[in-house]
């Protein structure tokens, strides 16, 4: 009889599956894993080491480039780290838009995510659909910030602006006819609040939509239903965060277990799995985009009827007016000197982290009392999460790889900083 | 319960199961978070405590880092008179040489206990000689992948750890770059050669600049009696 040897095989660094640069060498039995190693870093630009040769303001663009699907998200948790270091508290306005922008950026993720998890399983209808909707909150990041991706909106203090009074709107050229314009623009009449208003009043009918693609399809059950299935304990112990531990059963959500910027004032809900499979992060997923679409309702409300600051007064944090600095010498200096020397943080060392779209993003900040953070550690909960990779397929075939790296959501930029 | 009524249970906890045994360890509490610095050689039966005892269970190990404190308190460039003398953008680089040996590293464990909703901080801290830890693997699964980076950027060593490998750095890469002897711009660059047909590495040529124009370490103006603040307080009193 002939002898019968594991062969290993090499998955990516460039797989249309892989999302981003993942290599894994997986050994296998013939169809079967029987070990998968990731070989991760292969993105690696030392984020944490450049963030301490530069004044902490400069490296709010680079937490966006983290997690590039969730890109506020990973600001705010490194902005509340310098507020807690500071001792800032942050104003009710700049903490409502906040909490409004982290869960746009939700929806965002997940249905980038929604997306690439289903072309990866073999349907191609709801990247489609998914990518339709991303556009028009793509367009609120660049109401707001003029960048449709990165957006550095979330400054230490509050955020860069207030919310514009006029959505940007098409205009008529060589491209777009008169008839299209009109189309476009139908939501645009307003000002941003508006827009966000008409969008979380045609969300959940998208959704549906991408439910009535998946949730019920056999064949998306078939590939789903039973993958990478996670116990509790093993969550626990795998430090799961995040859709991955609500996917096994365990209710822990930061935004209501120890609630940061104005989540304790807004009402939702958190959506819990019970077998702990993939199937079962796909629900926990998609109702969580429903809850978030129900937290934008609530702060639209709130920021259509209250008015007031969005960044605080301190002018060693906050930049001056930028009428101010037309007249005004004091501005000028302040201005100038805040944008290259920055604002010294006291001593010490904290760790703030938010429940970002993918589980618990986190700063871990050394201050040494200069300019510049002495050590910057994030935490990024993809890390955790590729960290299980090897268990998560062992005993699953080769097709299941791609599921269960969608699954759990892997975005490179955080996972190799 | 509020987050301080957490803390000081979880004080009250430290008092009861650990003061006894491990006098050593020391916590401080700060900013609304809990440190713990533990001995080296204590490690692992503390954290055992950590995670079982019922009144303390960290169930989850949310991240394990290195720190390097060669540097703490030191400026890389000297700016001091640059306002006087003008600044050149390639500042001479100086290097850290001196620096406390018995505790230049750190090994700094952040932990979560889901059922009592508190984190905690430990710390430990390692000398420059001999940078050797008991890995926590074994307790937490997670710390798996957190140790190889720590192991990775600082050349921290983790004794009991499965699979100590290089993680973020590429293949065959040598020096541990977030230690702070490493300079920014890293000691080799890459470049496809077309003679040898294959890419090859070399030296950096550039040279390290500096970014950060003056490293402030005390900030003057936002003193009491500064002028500055005087006046803006002058205008708040006027609205």
């Amino acid at each position: 009889m002939a002898e019968i040897r594991n062969y290993t095989l090499n998955f990516g660094p460039q797989h249309p599956a892989a999302h981003g640069v993942l290599r894994l060498v997986l050994e296998m039995d013939g169809e079967v894993i029987e070990r998968a190693d990731p070989h991760v870093g292969l993105l690696h630009r030392g984020t944490e080491k450049l963030a301490e040769h530069k004044p902490f303001n400069h490296s709010i663009p680079y937490m966006d480039r983290l997690d590039y699907v969730s890109m506020m998200c990973n600001e705010h948790g490194y902005v509340g780290a310098i507020e807690k270091l500071l001792g800032i508290e942050v104003p009710e306005r700049a903490q409502y838009i906040r909490v409004m922008f982290d869960e746009i950026t939700r929806i965002l993720n997940h249905l980038m995510w929604l997306g690439a998890h289903a072309l990866d399983v073999g349907a191609m209808t709801v990247f489609l659909y998914a990518f339709r909707e991303r556009e028009d909150l793509m367009d609120c990041y660049e109401a707001v910030s003029g960048a449709r991706m990165h957006a550095a909106y979330y400054r230490v203090g509050g955020v860069y602006r207030d919310l514009p009074d006029q959505m940007p709107r098409y205009t008529k050229d060589h491209l777009r006819r008169e008839k299209d314009v009109k189309y476009r623009n139908r939501a645009r009449e307003g000002s941003l609040l508006d827009f966000i208003e008409d969008f979380t009043e045609r969300f959940p009918g998208y959704i549906d939509e991408y439910e009535t693609l998946l949730t019920d399809n056999r064949i998306w059950k078939q590939r789903l239903v039973g993958i990478g299935v996670v116990t509790p304990e093993r969550a626990r112990q795998l430090g799961f965060t995040g859709p991955m531990i609500r996917g096994s059963g365990i209710a822990w959500d930061l935004r209501k277990k120890q609630p940061y910027a104005a989540y304790d004032k807004v009402d939702f809900d958190i959506p819990v799995g019970s077998n702990g499979d993939s199937y079962d992060r796909y629900l926990v997923r998609v109702e969580e985009m429903r809850q978030s679409n129900r937290i934008i309702k609530q702060c639209v409300d709130w920021l259509k009827n209250n008015s007031g600051p969005v960044m605080v007064g301190d002018p060693k944090v906050a930049p001056p007016p930028r009428e101010k600095m037309k007249d005004d010498m004091e501005a000028l200096i302040h201005h100038f000197k805040l944008f290259t020397e920055g604002y010294t943080v006291p001593e010490g060392e904290a760790y703030f982290a938010v429940e970002a779209p993918k589980g618990e993003f986190g700063c871990y900040i050394i201050s040494d009392g200069a300019n510049k953070p002495y050590r910057l550690k994030i935490r990024a909960p993809g890390f955790a999460h590729m960290a299980a990779m090897d268990e998560m397929t062992r005993g699953h075939m080769l097709a299941d790889v791609v599921a269960v790296i969608g699954t759990m959501d892997v975005v490179f930029g955080e996972i190799d900083r | 319960m509020s987050l301080e009524d957490r803390l000081d249970d979880l004080e009250e906890a430290f008092e009861d199961y650990l003061e006894e045994d491990y006098p050593d360890c020391k916590w401080t509490r700060a900013l609304g978070e809990m440190t713990l610095t533990v001995p080296r050689e204590q490690l692992l039966p503390v954290m055992e405590i950590l995670r079982s005892n019922s009144n303390l269970s960290f169930e989850q190990c949310i991240d394990v880092c290195g720190v390097d404190y060669a540097a703490y308190g030191h400026s890389e460039w000297n700016a001091e008179n640059a306002p006087n003398t003008g600044f050149s953008r390639g500042a001479e680089r100086e290097l850290v040489t001196e620096f406390e040996a018995e505790s230049r590293f750190a090994v700094v464990y952040h932990l979560l206990s889901l059922s009592h909703n508190v984190r905690l901080r430990v710390k430990v801290f390692l000398d420059a000689d001999y940078p050797v830890v008991d890995s926590v693997t074994g307790i937490w699964t997670s710390a798996n992948w957190f140790e190889r980076e720590a192991f990775d950027l600082f050349g921290i060593l983790f004794t009991g750890h499965p699979d100590l490998r290089r993680i973020l750095t590429d293949y065959g890469f040598i020096g541990h770059p977030f230690r702070k002897d490493f300079p920014l711009v890293g000691q080799v660059e890459m470049r496809y050669d077309e003679d040898k047909g294959r890419v090859v590495y070399e030296p950096v040529t550039i040279e390290q600049r500096a970014l950060v124009p003056r490293v402030v370490r005390h900030d003057y103006r936002y003193e009491e009696g500064c002028a500055v603040v005087k006046e803006e307080e002058q205008e708040q009193a006027d609205g």
